[in-house]
């Protein structure tokens, strides 16, 4: 599936393994926060790209110790109604200082990217049918923001502030 | 009022732009009616019986007589010519075609209106005292708070998709006008011992098919901290709130099963936690400027007695009565809040049409600052009118159809849209509405029963409010027929109380026969006219009610 990174396209080296599914060396490979956390000995230590998929009961306190070494973490999206992984996201990024990709899978819909690029998520999969620009065009349709969150854009307030200082 | 700066224009016209490249993809066939829906939805555009209703966002029921007079324009060019007032205060046009919508959006922005967050699982349009401003006894003007948390939960990015709807109401008085206890987060203006403001945060109220009164998660919140506490509340919903089943996934239920007290230390430490990794609270100059914007109006002063306005009530009945139901004293000697009542005898409560919206908002200029409030009891409010004005602006709502003088009486009826309309009903609720108010068409009467809320859902979803009526109707499925359970005793007040069902339901002549052997058993056994409704059903209980409900009952037992 065509990826979106950081705002635009970008190749995808990461393989989902099934939790049955043997590792290809040399892959990277994402894996469940399950079978991370029974292999996490022998998964972190060899020095695998290693990313791990997140169900939305899971949360981010489980991996809180791990994430440094973590390429890739995916936020699981099992119905696009179901919002828990936007604070995940959250927390991730300012709470754990997660600075790695935060990817969105499962059901999204591209009109959802906005929140969850305001919300901390990243990267992004294009479904069949749809391109990157109609996914980028929908993340630009509004770029106004009420409130801080965790993709650094200054909410509006501040921008009031500063227009009001550069009058004076 | 809060006014557009270049900032909030530069959202609405955003927000307004995608909607019409979604509407376009709709329309197209691109968008399917099922990953339309959600989008549709978050810009209060449903899908009714018989065609698409837009639900317009009234922030805290404040509007301008310029905004008034787009909603006739709009109601008459999109709709059928009117439009009806909603329990969270805002407008619905009952017959919008999708393909019209985003000119409407377009609008709407225009006038510094929009449609955000008026439906779907995020945090709905923020509900305030419609008496906000002008009324005696105010900690501070609530509509500052509401207006800093439309702003901050507008399009928030992590709480657009909440397990369920979410509701704030903010009240600067104790009476309650605005329902706190019966939101999923009610604010309470206070003041501590130091004297210092603050909120009593309460949560977990709702209606609904499991009604429940909020509980204290905070006695006393700092003001300045509102908004970070509130996104410690919501972060916590919207990690632990139910998503298996949508009955159960309010926050009162989390409430419910956590205990108020389990839920509020998870609060307590989000919030510390999160308060070292945002600046969310609003710095004290853009409270200020928020604020500005409500200072209270420049009213001249005026004798608190005016001779005009005595002489008129002793010449005329109609208009004595007026005054005593519909017209509340203002803080400022001299002046006066006025409700306008949208409950005409027989009519739709919380319709209003075109014509007297713009009758409206001409008499708002000539009386009221151009200045307009919805009501959550589907009324609306003039909040700043001199006294010495009241004959003449009687005169201009007479003329318009508007000066029903029923308010808080028996005609005041709250009722949900019902099967007329809306998918989700079991039952009609506006044409129970219609006859009980032409029942209790006698204004001598509905003054000898005395202060009377009567609500009516159309289901269990409750959006008539019947369990927070002291006489609640709740229109059941029974098979295959429309039924109707009565309930006695709720209220939204600062006492808020759940009503409880009497006894079997009845059909749709028997619920109307019904309503008056409830008031008619009040008449016969309270201690005086003093005693109210709710007073005397406290004192005597059920029974004497039920007996008089069902006579066949006793001989049963």
């Amino acid at each position: 599936m065509p990826l979106i990174k950081n705002g635009r396209a970008a190749s995808d080296p990461w393989v989902f393994y099934a939790d049955d599914a043997p590792l290809q060396p040399d892959i990277p490979a994402v894996v469940s926060l399950p079978r991370f956390r029974a292999e996490r000995a022998g998964l972190v230590p060899a020095g695998l790209d290693l990313g791990v998929r997140v169900a939305p009961q899971e949360g981010p306190e489980a991996l809180a110790d791990d994430l440094h070494r973590l390429g890739l973490v995916e936020l699981d999206f099992p119905a696009f109604t179901d919002g828990r992984g936007y604070s995940t996201a959250r927390l991730l990024r300012q709470r754990y200082g997660y600075t790695g990709e935060i990817r969105a899978v499962g059901q999204v819909l591209r009109d959802q990217a906005l929140f969850m690029l305001r919300a901390g998520i990243n990267a992004f999969q294009i479904p069949a049918g749809e391109t990157a620009d109609d996914w980028l065009a929908a993340i630009a349709a509004v770029r106004s923001a009420y409130q801080p969150a965790s993709d650094g854009r200054a909410p509006i307030w501040y921008l009031r502030a500063k227009r009001a200082a550069a009058a004076q | 009022m809060y006014r557009y700066d270049q900032f909030d224009a530069a959202f609405v016209a955003e927000r307004t732009a995608q909607f019409r490249d979604q509407v376009a993809r709709r329309l197209s066939g691109a968008l399917t009616e099922e990953a339309f829906k959600p989008l549709r939805l978050m810009n209060g555009l449903y899908l009714q019986l018989h065609a698409y209703m837009l639900r317009v966002a009234i922030p805290y029921g404040a509007l301008s007589s310029r905004q008034l007079r787009r909603l006739a324009h709009i109601a008459r060019t999109y709709d059928k010519g009117y439009g009806h007032i909603t329990t969270r205060q805002n407008i619905q046009f009952n017959w919008v075609r999708l393909e019209d919508a985003p000119a409407i959006l377009e609008e709407l922005a225009e006038v510094e209106m929009h449609a955000i967050q008026t439906s779907g699982n995020c945090i709905r349009n923020v509900t305030a005292d419609p008496y906000a401003g002008a009324i005696e006894g105010e900690v501070e003007d609530p509509r500052v708070w509401a207006e800093i948390i439309r702003q901050w939960s507008s399009l928030h990015p992590e709480f657009s998709f909440l397990p369920r709807k979410f509701k704030i109401a903010v009240t600067g008085t104790t009476p309650d006008r605005a329902a706190v206890k019966l939101h999923d987060v009610g604010l309470a203006l206070k003041r501590d011992a130091n004297g210092a403001v603050g909120f009593e945060v309460l949560v977990g109220g709702g209606q609904g098919r499991t009604p429940m009164i909020a509980k204290t998660l905070r006695p006393f919140l700092p003001k300045e901290r509102l908004l970070s506490y509130l996104e410690a509340i919501l972060r916590v919903y919207n990690r632990l709130g139910r998503r298996d089943n949508k009955y159960k996934a309010r926050i009162k239920i989390l409430v419910h099963d956590l205990g108020a007290d389990a839920l509020s230390e998870m609060v307590e430490a989000e919030w510390a936690a999160l308060s070292h990794e945002t600046s969310v609270d609003l710095p004290a100059a853009e409270y200020a400027r928020i604020a500005a914007y409500f200072t209270p109006p420049d009213l001249p002063a005026r004798p608190a007695e005016d001779a005009e306005f005595l002489a008129a009530q002793a010449a005329d009945r109609t208009f004595r009565h007026w005054v005593r139901s519909n017209v509340k004293p203002h803080r400022t000697p001299g002046y006066a809040l006025v409700d306008v009542s949208l409950k005409p005898t027989g009519g739709i409560p919380g319709d209003i049409d075109a014509d007297q919206m713009e009758a409206l908002a001409d008499i708002a200029d000539r009386f009221s600052l151009g200045e307009i409030r919805t009501t959550h009891r589907q009324n609306v409010a003039l909040a700043h009118v001199a006294s010495a004005d009241l004959p003449a602006l009687h005169a201009a709502l007479n003329a318009a159809g508007l000066a029903t003088g029923n308010a808080g009486l028996a005609g005041d009826i709250i009722a949900c849209p019902g099967l007329d309309f809306c998918t989700l009903a079991n039952a009609r609720s506006i044409p129970i509405s219609q006859r009980i108010s032409t029942r209790f068409a006698s204004l001598d009467r509905q003054f000898d029963v005395g202060p009377l809320e009567i609500k009516i859902s159309g289901c269990i979803n409750a959006c008539g409010h019947h369990h927070a009526g002291h006489i609640g109707i709740l229109g059941v499925d029974r098979k295959g027929e429309e039924a109707y359970q009565l309930t006695l005793g709720g209220r939204a007040d600062e006492q808020a109380a759940i009503g409880k069902i009497i006894g079997p339901a009845f059909d749709a002549d028997g619920i109307v026969d019904a309503v008056e052997t409830v008031v008619a058993t009040y008449l016969d056994l309270r201690l005086g006219p003093d005693e109210r409704f709710l007073d005397a059903l406290n004192r005597l209980g059920p029974e004497p009610f039920k007996d008089r409900l069902y006579p066949d009952r006793r001989q049963a037992a």
